[in-house]
């Protein structure tokens, strides 16, 4: 039985990824050895011989872990993250690499070095970011489940652009360990699926503490799956009225608006909210992100990993030189905006100013959650755009994560769910953010969703 | 504050990365328009507002991330070379520092 799923997904890889470029790496080897090896032992974890797909920014031994960047290429790490070795003992076949924006900065897959990952839906569009290969392997049916990395939105922007869940877990929830850092106060791993019980199933077996995160939480995990009982009735959700205005496409309002509804038909209680500096949080985010940013993406130096370039026979022109050939546009973007904002004379004026109003952010959420148990916005203020339409203008670009980098801001967990599709057969989802350590109860509203609301279609681009 | 081409190139300089003419012309104006956007900010008072020091829950912070100090096992030499550009003797080798 695994190794027929296995192999479909891996032979499903191989085809599709001409087309999609959603994988950097497919390990068919690997991954039938071990599908065989757990068919032979009958190893009953969890997700045994389940196929799952992993971002290139998460380190799994013997693959590759090139960040969608040139500076690392086939760079082979030598040990597991935590979420991987979870994932094996849990019986998990991890099918390849997938696809990312490069060091997971981006909201379009556009900035990978090695191509653009395209939607499923219309191969002319952008499959979102920054995990838009783990979002398009799941769309086009190649994985159940994939795993990806959100510091903005980069598993939940992707999952609404391609029809799939996206959940970013709350921060603490999971460890970071073996996930390459972009900003470390906001970094997450992510689960993306097709159906909501697989992303409590998985999202069960790699949540918990780990001693090699010192930021995951003593907080037990609970049995994501008993959560899915279908009952909504008494549940409280708040609507944001505020942010489904300017910026916000016609079709998206109406689509999401459309799903508070079915909410109140199941007798979810609809509460108004405020979230009164929510329109500062991309101001915010691009601070934070920047700064820390600049600071992790140091130890990229062309010494001990990666790539070294030639023809520099000085120590810190090898730094230069390295890093200038090694990192694309935007890398180099954000790692001058994060040295700008942390240089000298300007840290209190920006770096500290941001954590101030970040601080107003969190409380604005707390405040909100003494009011109900979740809170449901847009995930992206449009479908899927088109591939090159934004590339060259970075702050239109940014202004996508608009309603998704709040969550990292104040630490929150937040679910996308597919809730239809535009005129023009594009994905539309709507996004749900809960208080600290909520997952069950966002997966309970999902499911809850779902019963009613099914969301069925499937993408022309699809490998059954 | 305006940002001038000096800013960038010392920014550049103090980020190692060294940039060609076409690129430092490029990034100067993007960078410009990103921190005039972010300078929104200053409409905001935050006179008696702690900063947000890190993205942790209050269990997170309660979390006690010591271990006991005990020795454990490492990667080992050969292995923490192996993916270096340029390792020798048992070594990193870059090229000269001075």
């Amino acid at each position: 039985m695994s190794r027929q799923s296995v192999e479909f997904s891996v032979a499903s890889a191989e085809r599709l990824n001409e087309t999609l470029n959603a994988f950097l790496q497919i390990d068919r080897d690997g991954a039938l050895q071990r599908a065989d090896e757990i068919e032979k032992t009958g190893s009953a974890g969890p997700l045994s011989g389940v196929p799952i797909a992993v971002k290139d920014n998460i380190c799994v031994k013997g693959l590759q872990t090139s960040c969608g960047s040139k500076i690392l290429g086939d760079y082979h790490p030598p040990y597991n993250a935590t979420v991987i070795e979870r994932l094996n003992n849990a019986g998990a076949v991890i099918i390849g690499k997938t696809n990312c924006d490069e060091f997971a900065m981006g909201s379009s897959n556009e900035n990978s070095a090695f191509g653009p990952v395209r939607n499923p839906w219309d191969t002319t569009r952008v499959s979102g970011g920054s995990s838009g290969g783990s979002a398009t392997a799941v769309a086009a049916g190649i994985v159940p489940v994939a795993l990806g990395s959100d510091t903005g939105g980069s598993v939940r922007q992707p999952a609404s652009l391609c029809g799939v869940l996206g959940l970013k877990p709350t921060y603490g929830r999971n460890s970071r360990y073996g996930l390459v850092a972009f900003a470390s106060s906001l970094d997450q791993i992510g689960v993306f699926g097709r159906q909501v019980k697989d992303v409590a199933s998985v999202l069960g077996v790699i949540a918990g503490r780990d001693p090699k995160d010192a930021t995951t939480a003593d907080v037990p995990v609970p049995d994501y799956l008993a959560a899915l009982t279908g009952d909504l009735k008494g549940m409280r959700l708040g609507f944001p009225r505020a942010l489904f205005g300017k910026g916000l496409d016609d079709e998206v309002k109406r689509s999401v608006e459309s799903v508070v509804d079915v909410y109140r038909d199941l007798g979810v209680e609809i509460v108004d909210v405020e979230l009164p500096n929510a329109g500062y949080a991309i101001a915010v985010y691009y601070i934070i992100a920047t700064a820390e940013a600049s600071s992790n993406l140091a130890r990229f130096d062309g010494v001990r990993y990666g790539f070294r370039a030639e023809d520099a026979p000085e120590l810190r022109q090898m730094y230069r030189k390295t890093r200038a050939e090694g990192f694309g546009a935007e890398v180099k973007r954000r790692i001058m905006l994060g040295t700008y904002v942390l240089s000298a004379g300007y840290y209190d004026a920006y770096y500290r100013k941001a954590q101030q109003v970040r601080t107003l952010i969190k409380n604005d959420f707390l405040e909100a959650f003494n009011h109900c148990d979740a809170i449901i916005t847009p995930t992206s203020p449009t479908p899927a755009f088109a591939i090159g339409e934004k590339v060259d203008d970075p702050l239109s670009m940014y202004l996508n994560d608009i309603y998704t980098v709040t969550a990292n801001l104040a630490g929150v967990p937040g679910i996308s769910v597919p809730c239809g599709l535009s005129s023009g057969r594009l994905p539309i989802g709507f996004q749900l953010l809960g208080p600290y350590w909520s997952e069950a109860t966002l997966l309970k509203l999902t499911h809850g969703y779902e019963q009613v609301r099914p969301f069925t279609e499937r993408p022309p681009i699809s490998a059954s | 504050m305006p940002i001038t081409q000096a800013d960038i190139e010392k920014v550049a300089q103090l980020a190692h990365l060294e940039l060609g003419e076409e690129e430092l012309k490029h990034f100067g104006p993007q960078i410009a328009e990103i921190v005039n956007y972010v300078e929104q900010l200053n409409e905001i008072d935050t006179s008696n507002v702690e900063p947000a020091i890190g993205g942790l829950t209050p269990e997170g912070e309660r979390t006690d991330g010591t271990r006991d100090d005990e020795v454990q096992g490492s990667l080992g030499q050969k292995l923490a070379l192996a993916e270096a550009p340029d390792a020798a003797s048992g070594h990193f080798r870059v090229p000269k520092v001075l």
